[in-house]
């Protein structure tokens, strides 16, 4: 492992290196200050329990809530988990329709699916070819008996960002609860809870230079907004989370989100410097689409199809870069990209797409790099490739009669 | 994924990539596989005196595992007759390239490859006869 050198990192939305100053912050809470939070017999739980508040009063602050809204969790699928199963079961006397969108994260699909099982209805929304949700197409799903509606603000794999500001809206006029994943939104977007009509917001940490395992889920006061819990135990985080708190990481995300407030604006600037770069790099290509809306989206994504190519192999071609893809060769179900496949995107340009997501320590020269390798290796593999040929012929592969296997 | 050393030597250093000009004596393509399934391989091979055939040539768009599969079976088949060469099986391909189980079906579409480039031979230039004397007869 030590001789191997590592490729360059442009996974960002995988997850994010914990930040050196987040890291320096968390250790002190590990061996030195240990006490549990909930200790409220002595100095060392009081002391631990100031450090949680501290970070709790940092995750509020990025998002402009009270931090009495704010209740840790293990991370956004926790709190994905948490919001819509509390807010589905609390709410079941008055409905049992939930609204989502088909490019939404798996935790939060797979969350919904599991409450159809138990009786629930869903509709599952088509985003428009760009990405985004129709706010008209939106509140025709919403039906008398809608309860909870899950939309989230940024999308991992595209980056686009859905107009939750009027999703917002329309829920509320509605009575439907309205809950957001903004997992992939910390730091890169801002987020004012105070205008924002959502009544549940799930965070995570490792997504904006915070440490794994820690997240949060914000829960409206005003209006008030009830969830049945989901962990049952001794009643921490008033009784909608319990366990014990993790004084350390909890620690990490208040530093990781208290940095991604004072820095936000001059290093999105620099991300998107970088992405136009990229982009710039890539777009005198033939062939090559970028996939989701290129305006409504964080500078830090950008999602690429590579006609011809097929994702997985270009990933093996580029191996000195940490990237991923759509094709289904890169996951264990040999499905394409579900986002892609929703935004009407055919199973060519979805097995051909490549993600790449720009952070904190991509550099100029790290992006340069990139496109160099990224012409080198699209064409070796486009000399390899039949459709490419055939492309190249002028035969159209639509007309093609290809034997499915 | 995890790749054996012997599919990553022949993603990085493919066998026999190209195609055989369209109106060479002798050859014979098979095309298989779907986009929408993400893999498509062409496998073209040239009979030569014999019915043995002389060379081969490959272009796959897929995965590593597609693209080494097919690169293997065009070594494979140089030097077999058109029978022998049908009875190159996808256990075989799979064990000599160790591929994951969720790849197998990479080795099953080169098997197929190879099927489909001799019955498109044999519909061209009948039983596997020798062109040069099917073309003086």
């Amino acid at each position: 492992m030590n001789d191997r050198k590592m490729p360059i990192y442009l996974d960002y939305s995988a997850t994010t290196p914990v930040d050196p100053r987040v890291a320096e912050k968390m250790i002190p809470w590990l061996a030195e200050h240990f006490g549990n939070p909930a200790s409220r017999s002595h100095a060392y739980g009081w002391e631990a329990e100031e450090a949680v508040e501290n970070a709790r009063a940092e995750v509020a602050k990025l998002v402009n809530c009270d931090p009495k809204e704010i209740v840790w969790t293990s991370g956004a699928t926790e709190s994905n988990n948490l919001a819509i199963k509390g807010a589905a079961h609390f709410y079941a006397a008055k409905g049992k329709h939930i609204v989502t969108v088909k490019t939404e994260h798996k935790a939060v699909l797979d969350t919904v699916r599991e409450l159809e099982r138990v009786g629930f209805e869903a509709t599952y929304l088509d985003p428009e070819p760009s990405g985004l949700v129709d706010p008209a197409k939106f509140e025709a799903a919403l039906r008398p008996d809608t309860i909870v509606a899950s939309v989230m603000l940024v999308n991992n794999e595209i980056g686009v960002i859905q107009p939750i500001g009027k999703l917002g809206e329309i829920c509320r006029a509605k009575g439907v609860i309205f809950h957001v994943d903004s997992a992939q939104a910390t730091g890169k977007v801002p987020i004012d809870l105070a205008t924002l009509k959502v009544d549940l917001m799930s965070f995570s940490a490792h997504k904006t230079y915070g440490p794994k395992g820690i997240g949060a889920l914000y829960v409206r006061r005003k209006p008030r907004v009830r969830l049945e819990a989901q962990m049952h135990g001794g009643g921490h985080e008033k009784g909608l989370r319990s366990g014990t708190l993790p004084t350390h990481q909890i620690v990490g995300m208040g530093e990781a989100f208290r940095l991604a407030r004072l820095e936000m604006a001059t290093e999105n600037e620099r991300i998107r410097m970088l992405r136009d770069r990229l982009l710039a790099g890539v777009k005198g290509m033939e062939e090559v689409y970028v996939n989701g809306d290129l305006e409504q989206r964080v500078p830090h994504n950008l999602n690429v199809s590579f006609n011809f190519v097929e994702g997985e192999s270009l990933i093996m071609g580029m191996k000195e870069l940490a990237v991923s893809s759509g094709s289904a060769c890169t996951s264990a179900s040999l499905e394409p990209s579900y986002v892609l496949r929703a935004l009407g995107r055919n199973d060519e340009l979805a097995h051909s797409s490549i993600r790449f997501t720009i952070g904190r320590w991509t550099t100029e020269a790290d992006i340069d790099f990139a496109v160099k390798l990224i012409h080198e290796r699209i064409g070796k593999l486009r000399e390899m490739s039949p459709l490419w040929e055939m492309y190249k012929e002028g035969i159209d592969l639509n007309t093609v009669q290809w034997a499915a296997h | 994924m995890a790749y054996s050393d012997k599919v990553i030597d022949h993603y990085e250093h493919p066998r026999n990539v190209g195609s055989f000009a369209r109106d060479e004596e002798g050859v014979a393509t098979g095309m298989v596989g779907a986009p929408a399934c993400g893999d498509v391989m062409k496998l073209q091979i040239k009979v030569g005196a014999g019915g043995v055939i002389e060379d081969a040539k490959f272009k796959t768009y897929g995965c590593g595992s597609a693209i080494a599969s097919s690169s293997l079976v065009t070594e494979w088949v140089k030097g077999k007759t058109l029978d022998e060469a049908a009875g190159i099986r996808n256990t075989q391909i799979a064990e000599e390239l160790a591929l994951p189980p969720v790849k197998i079906h990479c080795s099953i579409l080169a098997e197929d490859a190879i099927k489909a480039a001799i019955a498109d031979y044999r519909k061209k230039y009948g039983e596997g006869e020798d062109p040069a004397k099917k073309a003086a007869d």
